[in-house]
């Protein structure tokens, strides 16, 4: 699946990035948390959060992930657009809710990023 | 400042706490330079990671702080030399999920105690000292293989 393919799929508004909507979303994750993504996405992957401040763009930035969204048709700022666009992170915007929109991806067979840590067998989130 | 001799290449920086709007600036400029010096990929994400949960720390939790970079053809190092409260228990301020970030800063998307944890893991060496009233020093360095 490629970003422009998202962002039919999530209805989305394209806030930057228009020109890097040919880019593969490969897994994602969704998180408010930027620690969190930071320690356990991968890079490449898709970021679905409710939280959208320039902290949000750096995180996306400094681990390496493929597109922003932003669920529940939140805006984003000038100053967070402005850096999203500085940094080519794409960002999107999308009515649907966190459940909904991670429900919809999940669907199309879009695999998560973030390993379990809990799974029996597992090594935990090293 | 910059030096450069045959060996290694240094760098320092300064990050400045509770300026929330400039927090992550010094670990995007480490990685755009990293990038244009051709480090290895993987290499510098685990770098950028750290150094921007580093970065957060300062600034929410110190005064200011000093930064050091290290390049040399083996190793990056990196020194984080803060001026602040410190650290009262370092062991259970590296337990994942302990934090004492305020409900302004979890707002931002932080305060999930994962930062000194991550750190830690991304490093291939890790130390932390830190005296209470006085500051807190991250060095940590990641081999170039
Ligand atoms: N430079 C520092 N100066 C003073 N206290 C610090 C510093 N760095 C970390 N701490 C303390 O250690 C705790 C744990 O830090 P850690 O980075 O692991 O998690 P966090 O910052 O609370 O949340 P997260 O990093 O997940 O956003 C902090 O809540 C804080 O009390
Ligand atoms: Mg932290």
């Amino acid at each position: 699946m490629l970003l422009s393919d998202l962002q039919g799929l999530l209805m989305c508004e394209v806030f930057s990035g228009e020109e890097h909507l040919d880019r593969p979303v490969i897994y994602g994750c969704a998180s408010d948390l930027m620690s969190d993504v930071l320690a356990f996405s991968r890079s490449g992957a898709l970021l679905l959060t409710g939280l959208v401040n320039v902290q949000t763009v750096q995180t996306a930035y400094i681990a390496e992930l493929t597109a922003i969204v932003v669920v529940r048709g939140k805006k984003p700022d000038m100053t967070v657009q402005a850096l999203a666009l500085e940094k080519g992170i794409p960002l999107l915007g999308t009515p649907y809710s966190m459940y909904e929109a991670c429900g919809i991806l999940y669907r199309a067979g879009i695999p998560p990023t973030m390993e379990r840590s809990t799974d029996p067998g597992s090594t935990g989130s090293k | 400042m910059k030096r450069v001799t045959e060996k290694t290449f240094s760098q320092s920086f300064s990050i400045v706490g509770r300026e929330f709007f400039d927090a992550g600036k010094v670990s995007t400029e480490i990685k755009t330079m990293l990038k244009e010096l051709g480090v290895d990929a993987g290499i510098i994400r685990r770098i950028a990671i750290a150094m921007y949960e580093a970065e957060m720390n300062v600034v929410m939790y110190a005064t200011e702080a000093t930064v050091t970079l290290e390049l040399s053809p083996k190793a990056i190092r990196i020194v984080v030399d803060d001026r602040g409260p410190g650290i009262p228990d370092v062991e259970l301020a590296m337990q994942e999920g302990y934090s004492t970030a305020t409900t302004e800063m979890r707002e931002m998307g932080f305060g999930a105690g994962m930062g000194l944890p991550n750190i830690k893991k991304n490093a291939d060496h890790f130390r932390i000292d830190s005296v209470v009233g006085k500051g807190t020093r991250l060095e940590i360095s990641i081999s170039m293989n």
